[in-house]
């Protein structure tokens, strides 16, 4: 198990006071909370700053902690030494969210015992009567292709769950649910499976499982809502004269009519080829007119013959 | 564990939800719910509570909210504030992306 120095994480000194722990606490639950941080691993941050003030704001456990001394470096192997809380006595109120498996193996073995056996009680186990609550929700993520959006998939997903033994211990268990997306998702958009969360004690119900979707970036699109974006490449002459194009959809190549004098950026909107949702979205085509290279004698020569027979200046409008 | 491949509803705008759905769904009481409704944080269609009609994504905002308030101690006002301004940059990032060659 590894040692976890709570005053590293948290940004404080070993000797800061009580109210720059809360300040730093407050700042650092702002800047990682999962539902306002852009930070890849803002939940797993989260989850150490949550677990680090849990001990800096409570005297005892502190002091119980300091104890340990501050020769250990974050990521060392850690056993507690026998009795290390001796002389220590934890009043305090235990868990604060009472999500006790969010905390590490290292918070577990230093305070997690007395709080698990304290939480127990009434509480502990479904045989007891009396006591019941719906199980947590759960919330994931699930990356999907676009493709998957256009024709629905199936994906695997492995959730851990916190569950009491029959010992009252809070114990991680795994499983794997294999879910059905339906097509016509669109990013961020969720799905909600009932009784997928954790079992609920006593007769509570089970809490629900919420997916969020979220598209792989792709090579080619660009998605937004039910639309579809895609730059089109074309030559100057199709630009120019106009010509029948293959262009590639998501749902397999099409036929695509340019216009001759097309322009680059002015949108072309395919009706309903976006993601088939009920109301399905469109795709718009972009496009963007490329140059070939001019790294022939011929091609020169065919851009010098422009240059002399065109009096083209793109930059008339500019006043040059 | 399981192989059978489970269905679930997908929260689309095609979904309506009463305050009492809503409710039970994210296991809140009804008063809290008005509340986020009284500070815009919620804008169901319908005049009356009783025939208030609710989009799926209230769902999620009902769950944001909670989080919002019960980590970082946020009010009813600052969680308002904090929903508009996470879908203004939820806009923001759609458009950047729409706007954003890949062809670079």
């Amino acid at each position: 198990m590894d040692y976890k120095d709570y005053y590293k994480i948290m940004g404080v000194e070993r000797d800061a006071s009580q109210n720059e722990i809360k300040r730093a606490y407050r700042k650092l639950a702002r800047k990682y909370h999962p539902d306002v941080s852009s930070e890849a691993d803002a939940e797993q941050r989260f989850k150490e700053v949550g677990e680090a003030y849990e001990v800096l704001k409570d005297p005892e456990k502190r002091a119980a902690y300091d104890q340990l001394g501050e020769n250990w470096k974050a990521g060392n192997d850690f056993t507690p030494p026998p009795d290390w809380d001796a002389g220590f006595e934890f009043s305090g109120g235990g868990y604060t969210g009472g999500d006790a498996s969010a905390y590490s193996d290292f918070f577990e073995s230093l305070f997690g015992q007395r709080f698990t056996a304290s939480q127990s009680g009434p509480h502990a186990g479904s045989q007891q009567s009396g006591f019941h609550a719906r199980g947590q929700d759960h919330h994931a993520k699930v990356l999907i292709d676009l493709e998957d959006a256009y024709n629905g998939a199936q994906r695997s997903i492995t959730l851990q769950s916190p569950e009491l033994d029959n010992k009252g211990q809070v114990v991680n268990r795994q499983r794997t649910l294999n879910v059905k997306i339906p097509k016509g998702v669109k990013q961020g958009q969720r799905i909600r499976l009932s009784g997928q969360g954790s079992p609920g004690m006593g007769s509570g119900a089970a809490g629900d499982l919420y997916l969020e979707i979220e598209f792989n970036p792709h090579g080619m699109y660009r998605v937004d809502a039910h639309d579809v974006y895609l730059d089109l490449p074309l030559t100057p002459w199709e630009a120019a004269l106009g010509a029948t194009v293959k262009v590639p959809t998501p749902a397999g190549p099409v036929d695509l009519k340019i216009a001759p004098e097309t322009v680059t950026g002015r949108k072309l909107r395919l009706k309903g080829r976006g993601i088939p949702a009920k109301t399905p979205g469109d795709l718009y085509v972009v496009p963007v007119i490329t140059l070939p290279a001019a790294d022939t004698d011929d091609a020169k020569a065919l851009y010098e013959k422009m240059q002399q027979q065109l009096a083209y200046n793109p930059r008339s409008k500019m006043g040059v | 564990m399981t192989n059978k491949a489970l269905t679930g509803i997908l929260l689309d705008e095609h979904i309506e939800l009463t305050l009492n759905d809503l409710c039970k769904a994210c296991s809140s009481p009804a008063d809290w719910i008005i509340e986020l409704v009284e500070y815009g944080a919620l804008e169901p269609e319908g005049k009356e509570q009783l025939n208030w009609r609710f989009t799926a994504d209230s769902l999620h905002r009902v769950h944001t909210a909670m989080r919002l308030q019960r980590d970082l101690n946020v009010n009813l006002a600052g969680v308002a504030l904090a929903l508009e301004l996470l879908d203004e940059i939820a806009n923001l990032k759609a458009q950047l992306c729409t706007m954003t060659s890949n062809n670079e």
